[in-house]
């Protein structure tokens, strides 16, 4: 199963949430960093890196004396990654979604395939299991096709039907949030009891909802706020599946890398009955899912 | 001398100048010898999430203007400009296309070697 | 702009909504559909499935490249113009204010930060304010560029934490790149000593200015549930810290020496 945590809201505490589950989750699992502008998640649980790629978008390298100006290559792109002014052919690597439209438009053979990195790819162990993360090229723009490579690797990696994925999404609700956990089987919002929280919660419960999948929410810094969160999870039918208490602890732990779950015994049993909860949820969509099927 | 672009809010010589290139409303077209004036229309651009100033580039290129008088110009829209080589003043603000002309053929425009601004969109 | 919260504490008035339109997206026009499957192997984006009938194009993972559309040999794909979101105007206790709320999972767009940056400016002059504060988004991508774009000070907030220690060093690094200056506070300072001193002989090796520090302190969220600043909140040691440390942005920025009420960019 792939279980996505999430949140609206940054800072909330969703690296802090994977880093904890994925040392208490005992069956073999892959633990994967989505957040590609911000990856945090290796602080935590400290991977040792066993391999490496870079990942590379393909754009469109231009050939002058082969080009007619018919213009259809820079008509068709929409992001203005290439310009035809007279008989003077620019492309702008950066601006390429490498959609591979100008490419196949030519007929003439003046494009050819180049590239434009994107970013790295690594992959390794922990104490827990295997882990794969991304790491976005400083002044790259653009998170999703980064993620998109980063989920051709993991498909390599998941070799047995067994291994399941937490996936530490990056926050928002923006193109990358919904890139990080449009695949999972479940998705696990972490918020905080705050009026900031709620709201981002609730834009990311209105937004992921679109994905049909199961959903269910974290409190992260319970005890902190009011009751205005616990109340929305429960008219809208997002079930709370644990309650992180606002302990100054937890705050000093992280400060210093460390994973909750290791604070003391409660808090790993905190986790453990949380992975619990994660797990009878993914199972019950699968059931249902074999019998609709 | 060839025709000059000039980015403006409005159609007119008494236009104010348009600081941003790529963001302009519109161009003026002028003859700097007898001040006539064609308008493009730049909505194209400003219709673009991203790539505004490659487009608004292109549209003076069509435009067959040699020159541009503008504000502040980002290193793609620099970069496309240059390469069509096409002439840029930059730093240009607070006065209106026709004062901006005046400046010009006093010799008194910075006349660009690189972008002043970085992009905005990606 | 896809999870504002400045709202919650400013809480705006009179706000003036404007619907935002960028980008395209592709959709299917089943009666012409030949069922052909050209759609569906050219997508790198895998949002065209394909089906028994015709395809189905997955419109959130449909990056609006127009691929489909234009390739398809019956003419069966219309690309339009999509709402990704909505922008606002509205008034606050503290001055007027401009901003935007997108759809779920819609692109951020430089184009939606320029128009918000454009109408800020335009607000500036014609109110002669001297100072736009912007409240910015996360992370190192496209938004944030976006945002950066012009700013006479880059405020960076961060933590003494691994996370917000490796998350600066990158933000550092996106305005060195793009030049611009840029000051950092530290929010929660106590929480761990060794890593904000840490933090600060960074910030001296990298040229960055060290505004000010802040203590781990749960006024701010019980400001925040109040829905007020921290200043306005409680006038105490906390209070008086963002206090200091405005000062310090005030001069940096060059808003002091720029003060002469005449309208920004005069």
């Amino acid at each position: 199963m792939k279980v996505a945590v999430a949140s609206g809201k940054g800072g909330t505490g969703k690296t802090t949430v994977s880093a904890s589950l994925v040392s208490v989750w005992q069956s073999p699992v892959i633990a994967m960093d989505l957040d590609v502008e911000e990856p945090n998640l290796h602080l935590f649980i400290n991977p040792s890196i066993t391999g490496e790629r870079t990942a590379n978008m393909e754009i469109p390298v231009a050939d002058e004396s082969r080009c007619n100006q018919c213009g259809k290559c820079a008509e068709l792109c929409q992001f203005k990654a290439i310009s035809l002014m007279g008989k003077i052919i620019l492309t702008y690597p950066e601006m390429c979604h490498g959609c591979g439209g100008c490419l196949a438009i030519c007929q003439e053979g003046a494009l050819s395939p180049g590239y434009r990195e994107l970013g790295e790819i690594l992959w390794g162990g922990t104490d827990y299991g295997e882990f794969l993360m991304g790491r976005l090229r400083v002044g790259e723009a653009m998170s999703p096709p980064l993620m998109r490579a980063v989920k051709i690797r993991l498909a390599e990696m998941t070799s047995s039907a067994g291994t399941d994925v937490i996936i530490d999404a990056p926050p928002g609700v923006s193109c990358p949030a919904v890139n990080a956990v449009m695949d999972s089987d479940v998705i696990l919002l972490v918020s905080e009891p705050t009026p900031f929280g709620l709201y981002d919660m609730k834009l990311a419960h209105q937004a992921f909802s679109l994905l049909n999948k199961p959903m269910a929410a974290i409190i992260n810094r319970a005890g902190l706020g009011t009751s205005e969160m616990a109340d929305y999870c429960i008219s809208s039918g997002l079930e709370i599946l644990a309650e992180i208490p606002y302990d100054r602890r937890i705050a000093e732990a992280y400060a210093a890398g460390h994973i909750i779950a290791d604070v003391d015994s409660d808090f790993r049993k905190l986790f453990m009955v949380l992975a619990d909860k994660i797990k009878a949820i993914a199972g019950a969509a699968e059931s249902r899912e074999v019998w609709n099927g | 001398m060839g025709k000059i672009a000039v980015s403006c809010e409005e159609p007119a010589l008494d236009s104010r100048i348009e600081s941003r290139f790529g963001r302009a409303a519109g161009f003026l077209i002028v003859d700097p010898e007898t001040l006539e004036f064609s308008y493009i229309d730049n909505g194209s651009s400003q219709a673009m999430s991203q790539g505004a100033g490659i487009q608004a580039a292109e549209n003076i290129f069509r435009s067959g203007a040699k020159i541009v008088l503008t504000g502040y110009v980002g290193p793609k829209a620099f970069q496309s400009l240059s390469a069509a080589g096409i002439q840029i003043g930059q730093n240009i603000e607070n006065m209106t296309v026709r004062q901006a002309i005046e400046k010009f053929k006093a010799g008194e425009v910075d006349m660009a070697e690189s972008p002043n601004r970085m992009g905005h969109g990606a | 702009m896809d999870a504002p919260d400045l709202h919650l504490i400013l809480k705006p008035e009179n706000i003036r909504a404007e619907a935002f339109f960028a980008g395209h997206e592709a959709v299917i026009i089943e009666e012409k559909c030949e069922n052909c499957g050209i759609c569906a192997q050219m997508c790198r984006y895998g949002a065209v499935s394909e089906t028994l009938q015709c395809p189905v194009i997955d419109h959130l993972k449909c990056e609006g490249c127009k691929v489909c559309a234009v390739f398809c040999p019956s003419g069966a794909i219309d690309f339009r113009v999509k709402q990704c979101g909505n922008w606002y105007q509205s008034d606050t206790r503290f001055g007027p204010m401009i901003h935007a709320q997108l759809f779920a999972a819609e692109e951020n767009s430089g184009r939606l930060v320029a128009l918000l940056r454009e109408k800020a400016k335009k607000k500036a002059r014609q109110e002669k304010l001297d100072l736009i504060l912007s409240d910015g988004p996360p992370g190192i991508g496209c938004p944030v560029i976006s945002s950066l774009s012009g700013a006479s000070l880059a405020v960076l907030v961060t933590e003494p934490t691994p996370s917000g220690r490796h998350d600066l060093e990158r933000v550092a690094g996106l305005c060195a790149h793009f030049r611009i200056p840029a000051g950092v506070i530290i929010n929660k300072n106590d929480l761990n000593r060794m890593q904000s001193d840490s933090i600060e002989k960074f910030c001296a090796q990298q040229g960055l200015t060290l505004l000010g520090r802040l203590p781990h302190d749960p006024v701010i969220t019980h400001a925040m549930i109040n829905g007020q600043a921290v200043t306005e909140y409680q006038k105490g040691a906390f209070a008086e810290q963002v206090a200091d440390i405005w000062n310090v942005i005030r001069a940096l920025s060059g808003y002091d020496s720029r003060q002469t009420g005449s309208g920004y960019g005069n």
